[in-house]
């Protein structure tokens, strides 16, 4: 079984972490990823940098370009990542924009991403239709999970079909924004996160967007399976250093 | 059933197209995928669209024909006057279309992208018009370059608002926008400023762009005593008044369809537009289409002195009518479109915007016969490159 399923079969609420590979510093990928587990983290998406990440905010947007100016591509973060499965044993995800995946050549993708041991992908622009239609069987055929999303706009039938579709988890966003956006999670998106809880679905959820702290990780976790922290982690480390990662995790989860 | 070059049914020409968006668009761009056709074939919104092209733009733009052109390149030449129209392009014949769109789908509140301040003008001339709200995103280094349309769109009562992420110009003037329509997605309509972006934009604005094809054909009837040219020729910077001026005539293979292609400093001089030679297939602002990237797929960064030419894609149909051989493309370099942007001026007393001088660069790279009928889209007037023509002519 793939070890997001395995992960997401544990009792307790998941938080997953979420970086881009090649910031603050090119090489800095494996030393966040090992202080990340260490720290307890349940699960983390690796953010494979894009020139033009329209779904992301101006924390992801910047930490993207200095990650390109550092040098990061496609084969650079799989050289880094070729022997992770050796350190580190959590749930990994490549997050990216799918470009960079098509150039790549989408099979030698994810032929890539079963050898170094990556689990599962999150391609917010590759549209599940068309994941259904050309690319499903490439990524079952490789053993990998992809992960869709769901905003507080998306239908119920279409919520249904993405449930149908996915075999993880369903990335739920927390409101309809851009990553970074909110502060605090208002009536709206408690609704929401209940109304989606109460559709039953086949595959649990995980929120992402606008989660920074323990209180916003706590109300996202209340009606779902875990939490995504992506911005408010990018910016500790623009001001922390790596080695206190675990000061960070340790106050979303316990404190 | 004859062969056709235009899109079929699920948003694609040939290979290229379709919608390649975060999860956070779709319901925006399904509901106008969903109703554009309908609403597009009302007849009362044919004729608000009608009436409006003819009184406030002043179409039909006319079909001239360029003597002293003709005679320097031993062909005959008509232009299509597309710079006539008022806020002086061919923008503006989609802006209106899309205005009336957004209000029949209940918006009220317009944002748009703007390389130049063209398309930016445009959409703020009709918010003005309609009494909307109108927020153009433009990147920080072309709102330091274009001054003027950025005085225009303010006093229009539009927001300008800079893009400050990327290299701060159209690409990421165009990323602003779409984040804006994913952080408001209930009340907004993102008018695009050409024949690019997620399925049913490229198809959208080509149809309100194809008035001016649907005019050159019985224009050019009554001149001539025949609806086709035998070529139709038009400047590509993501490609809408080339589709437009294309549109009747591209499933009729006897007329040659030729694009322009903006080459900058040069093909191979690292800054250059010319996306037909140096782009390879992608996805860039959610649609699958020939765009300029590094061999890891990140967007590259064009370059063009006119402002409208310097996007890093171009729109699918133009991908297709090049990678199925329909159109030809040639590219001009800026000294080949200056050129041509002055001879234009000093044999017929019109002077051209830089773009549209591109397209009129085709005669440094194709001779035609003499009783060749050939079609020049002059999508632009100049003053709004005065100060380039100026700068590059020491004027
Ligand atoms: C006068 C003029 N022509 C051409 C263009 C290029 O756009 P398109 O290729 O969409 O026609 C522009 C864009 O700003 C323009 O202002």
């Amino acid at each position: 079984m793939n070890r997001i399923n395995k992960k997401l079969q544990e009792a307790k609420k998941l938080l997953s972490i979420y970086f881009t590979a090649g910031y603050p510093n090119l090489n800095d990928t494996v030393s966040i990823l090992q202080r990340l587990e260490k720290s307890g983290v349940d699960m983390v998406e690796i953010g494979l940098p894009f020139s033009d990440p329209l779904a992301d905010g101006p924390t992801i947007q910047a930490s993207s370009t200095e990650a390109l100016k550092h040098g990061m591509t496609t084969k650079t973060l799989f050289n880094q990542l070729k022997d992770i499965r050796k350190t580190v044993s959590i749930p990994l995800l490549i997050m990216g924009y799918f470009n960079p995946i098509l150039q790549y050549g989408v099979d030698a993708f994810c032929q890539e991403c079963q050898n170094i041991g990556i689990d599962g992908l999150i391609i917010p622009d590759l549209p599940v239709n068309v994941y259904n239609e050309h690319y499903r069987k490439t990524f079952e055929k490789y053993g990998l999970v992809n992960v869709f999303l769901i905003t507080p706009q998306t239908s119920e039938e279409r919520i249904r079909f993405i449930d149908s579709v996915s075999n993880g988890f369903i990335y739920m966003v927390s409101s309809a924004s851009t990553t970074g956006a909110k502060t605090g999670f208002g009536q709206e998106q408690t609704a929401y996160f209940k109304r989606i809880a109460n559709m039953n679905l086949n595959h649990p959820q995980i929120v992402g967007f606008g989660i920074s702290n323990q209180e916003t990780f706590c109300q996202a976790t209340q009606n779902a399976k875990g939490a995504i922290i992506g911005s408010a982690f990018i910016r500790f480390l623009d001001n922390n250093n790596i080695d206190d990662i675990k000061t960070f995790i340790n106050s979303i989860r316990n404190a | 059933m004859k062969k056709t070059y235009n899109i079929d049914n699920k948003g694609y020409y040939g290979e290229f197209g379709g919608a390649y968006i975060p999860e956070m668009l779709y319901p925006n761009v399904e509901e106008l995928r969903q109703n554009y056709l309908n609403i597009m074939a009302e007849t009362s919104f044919q004729d608000e669209f009608d009436q409006l092209l003819k009184d406030y733009v002043g179409r039909p733009s006319p079909l001239y024909f360029a003597k002293r052109l003709s005679e320097k390149h031993n062909t005959k030449v008509y232009l299509k006057r597309e710079d006539l129209n008022h806020t002086g392009a061919h923008k503006v014949n989609n802006t209106i279309g899309q205005i009336l769109m957004a209000k029949r789908l209940g918006k009220t509140r317009i944002i748009a992208e703007t390389g130049a301040g063209q398309h930016g003008v445009a959409t703020a001339t009709v918010c003005a018009l309609m009494g909307m709200e109108c927020i153009v995103y433009m990147g920080e280094i072309d709102i330091a370059r274009q001054a003027p349309n950025v005085a225009r769109m303010k006093m229009l009562g539009a927001e300008v608002r800079p893009a400050l992420s990327g290299s701060k110009t159209l690409k990421d003037a165009t990323n602003e926008a779409i984040r804006d329509w994913i952080n408001n997605p209930v009340k907004t309509h993102y008018i695009i400023g050409s024949a690019i972006g997620p399925h049913p934009y490229p198809d959208m604005v080509t149809r309100f762009q194809s008035i001016i094809s649907k005019e050159i054909k019985w224009q050019l009837n009554k001149k001539e005593g025949r609806e086709n040219p035998d070529f139709v020729v038009a400047c590509i910077g993501g490609g809408s008044n080339a589709a437009g001026t294309y549109y009747h005539f591209i499933d009729d293979e006897d007329v040659g369809i030729i694009a322009i292609e903006a080459a900058g400093k040069g093909i191979q001089s690292g800054e250059s537009a010319a996306t037909s030679v140096l782009g390879k297939e992608g996805i860039i602002h959610g649609c699958k289409t020939l765009l300029m990237q590094t061999s890891d797929g990140q967007i590259t960064e064009p370059y063009s002195i006119s402002a409208g030419l310097d996007y890093p894609g171009v729109g699918p149909l133009h991908s297709h009518l090049y990678t199925s051989g329909r159109a030809e493309f040639f590219s001009a370099t800026d000294d080949e479109a200056m050129a041509a942007g002055l001879e234009l001026t000093q044999l017929e007393g019109i002077i051209p915007a830089i773009e549209s001088s591109h397209a009129l660069a085709i005669f440094s790279h194709k001779t035609f016969k003499p009783d060749d009928i050939v079609v020049i889209s002059l999508s632009g007037r100049g003053d709004k490159d005065l100060q380039n023509y100026i700068d590059y002519f020491n004027l």
